[in-house]
């Protein structure tokens, strides 16, 4: 198989019964993501509110991340397209997280250092 | 026309992959590292605002001249819906690319029509919240909160206005039956940039209205 028709047959993009199915899970996942808000603040009652408070952020991280992998592989075709793209966006995407992660472990440093 | 006839119509290239593909995921990569900017930059200076309105919790702050005790800011149902809008229009779009890719017009302008609706009703959401706080005393240099937070909201509502605006013109050469199967690739890179509006959404959605 040459370079051409190795594309070619990685570029058969789902079809919309598949495209259906990925929407209602994207939207069950951030009716999730709001359930688990609510139950962090207490709006769900107050018994479930010391099980939920401490996890609320971790459970947020862990949707967001599933329906954003959701997306990039299915909508945006990762899964089928060239790996080559997909290492054009996913280098970037590590950078960009451990910017994001060095720059509150270095924020937080200072503040509990500058405390001292 | 197949897949592979309309790509066997595009100018050949080392990789195999179109060009304009190629340049788009590389664009998408570098906005990955300017939304992380704004993100990290949001995160830093959460919880540092010396006066109010606050997201989440009730504040004192200055609004008409005085210092008055303010609710939490912070509409969550209006968001909610507005992110499933938002969520919904990247399955429009993909229906849109299919029909597209299909050769079948009607599919095509139907499903674009109701992404441009669902990016318009968004930019509406944000505008209507943007002057809600303004009303409520939240100005863009009132706290730290509200610096960062029309700073990373505002960029990624003029994404998405760049964004309908792409469409919009997509949408119009559809309608007039300039988008045949073998140029799907042009509503193909709009799309996947309209994918990338709608996963930095993802982020910032749980980011700044539901972690407390």
């Amino acid at each position: 198989m040459d370079a051409h028709s190795e594309v070619h047959a990685e570029h058969a993009h789902p079809t919309p019964g598949l495209y259906l199915k990925i929407a209602l899970v994207l939207f069950v996942l951030t009716a999730f993501e709001v359930l688990a808000f609510e139950a962090g603040r207490g709006g769900l009652g107050a018994g479930i509110r010391p099980i939920f408070e401490p996890i609320t952020v971790v459970l947020l991280i862990v949707l967001s991340a599933a329906k954003f992998a959701l997306v990039a592989m299915f909508y945006m075709h990762l899964k089928q397209d060239p790996r080559l793209l997909a290492n054009v966006f996913i280098f970037p995407l590590v950078i960009a997280a451990s910017l994001i992660a060095g720059l509150i472990v270095l924020f937080q440093y200072w503040r509990v250092v500058g405390a001292k | 026309m197949s897949d592979a006839a309309a790509h066997a119509m595009e100018h050949p290239t080392s990789t195999g992959i179109d060009s304009k593909k190629v340049a788009i995921w590389t664009l998408i990569g570098s906005e990955c590292l300017l939304f992380a900017s704004l993100i990290s930059t949001y995160l830093v200076y959460k919880g540092k605002s010396l006066v109010g309105p606050l997201p989440h919790t009730e504040s004192q702050c200055m609004l008409h001249g005085k210092m008055q005790a303010c609710e939490p800011i912070f509409s969550i149902p209006l968001v909610t819906f507005g992110t499933a809008v938002l969520l919904f229009s990247s399955f429009f779009i993909v229906l849109a690319l299919y029909g597209a890719q299909k050769g079948n017009r009607k599919m095509l302008v139907g499903w674009l029509s109701m992404t441009v609706l669902c990016g318009l009703f968004f930019i509406g959401m944000q505008v209507y919240e943007f002057t809600h706080f303004y009303h409520k005393g939240l100005g863009y240099s009132t706290n730290l909160f509200s610096s960062t937070f029309y700073t990373l909201t505002g960029f990624h509502g003029s994404h998405v206005t760049v964004g309908v605006i792409w469409l919009s013109t997509l949408l119009y050469r559809a309608v007039k039956g300039k988008i045949p199967p073998a140029k799907s690739i042009n509503l193909e890179i709009a799309a996947l940039y309209w994918h990338f509006v709608d996963v930095v959404w993802i982020v910032i959605f749980p980011v700044v209205y539901l972690m407390r």
